[in-house]
């Protein structure tokens, strides 16, 4: 490390970079802070449960609190797994862990919506789970809100 | 020898006086850069472009991702 050879006595290398750090949704400065990202237009507050719950009873927390959808996350708030409206409206007696689906697609905060949206687009699919580098729950990424935040921005998110 | 450190630790020694210094080059740092980080591109770095560091307050360098 050339600076410890100009005599810097304390050098520390961050090594995983700012990657990594944009990846945990920490706020950054710069022209690319003003870019829109997936964990800003991502929805919060998604309904979570535990692998070992019984379907009805995350149905009947998933309608009170407006969704259609839960994240399966452990005790950390690391996504396992996620329950669509399906599952959700069959057997309530089922447990989680058997019908959900496992290790749904993940995309970071920090993807640009520029990057992110064309290819959810080119899948045909209408949202993405939003998770920190270390797995922990963010939200959901809506196409129709990424695709209305782009055009409010003229395409430059 | 320089020792690796964490974001976690990063964020600590930050809050207490570390200097955190992007050594990419400029263009990628007025892209994005970590909250107060200083730029010194690695390749203009030298004992002149080093003088704006306090040698006296412990120094985090990083780059993109280390690869």
């Amino acid at each position: 490390m050339r600076l410890e050879a100009l005599g810097f006595r304390e050098v520390y290398d961050y090594a995983a970079g700012k990657v990594d750090w944009a990846a945990m949704a920490l706020p950054v400065e710069g022209k690319a802070a003003e870019r829109r990202r997936a964990g800003d237009v991502a929805r919060k507050g998604v309904p979570t449960c535990r692998l070992d719950e019984a379907v009805g009873d995350v149905r009947s927390r998933v309608e009170a609190a407006g969704w259609n959808l839960c994240m399966v996350t452990d005790d950390s708030g690391v996504v396992l797994g996620r329950l669509r409206q399906r599952v959700l409206n069959g057997n309530p007696d089922d447990i989680v862990e058997q019908v959900m689906e496992e290790g749904p697609t993940t995309t970071r905060p920090s993807t640009e919506l520029d990057y992110i949206i064309p290819r959810i687009q080119k899948r045909k699919v209408g949202t993405i789970v939003v998770t920190k580098l270390n797995g922990q729950l963010v939200g959901i990424l809506y196409r129709s809100d990424g695709e209305r935040e782009m055009a409010d921005s003229g395409g430059n998110s | 020898m320089v020792t690796q450190i964490h974001r976690d630790e990063v964020r600590k020694m930050a809050d207490h006086g570390a200097q955190i210094v992007e050594v990419l080059p400029e263009a990628e740092y007025e892209d994005e850069h970590l909250p107060g980080a200083i730029n010194l591109p690695l390749k203009k770095l030298n004992a002149e472009t080093a003088a704006i560091l306090d040698r006296e307050r412990p120094v985090v360098v990083y780059c993109n991702d280390g690869l």
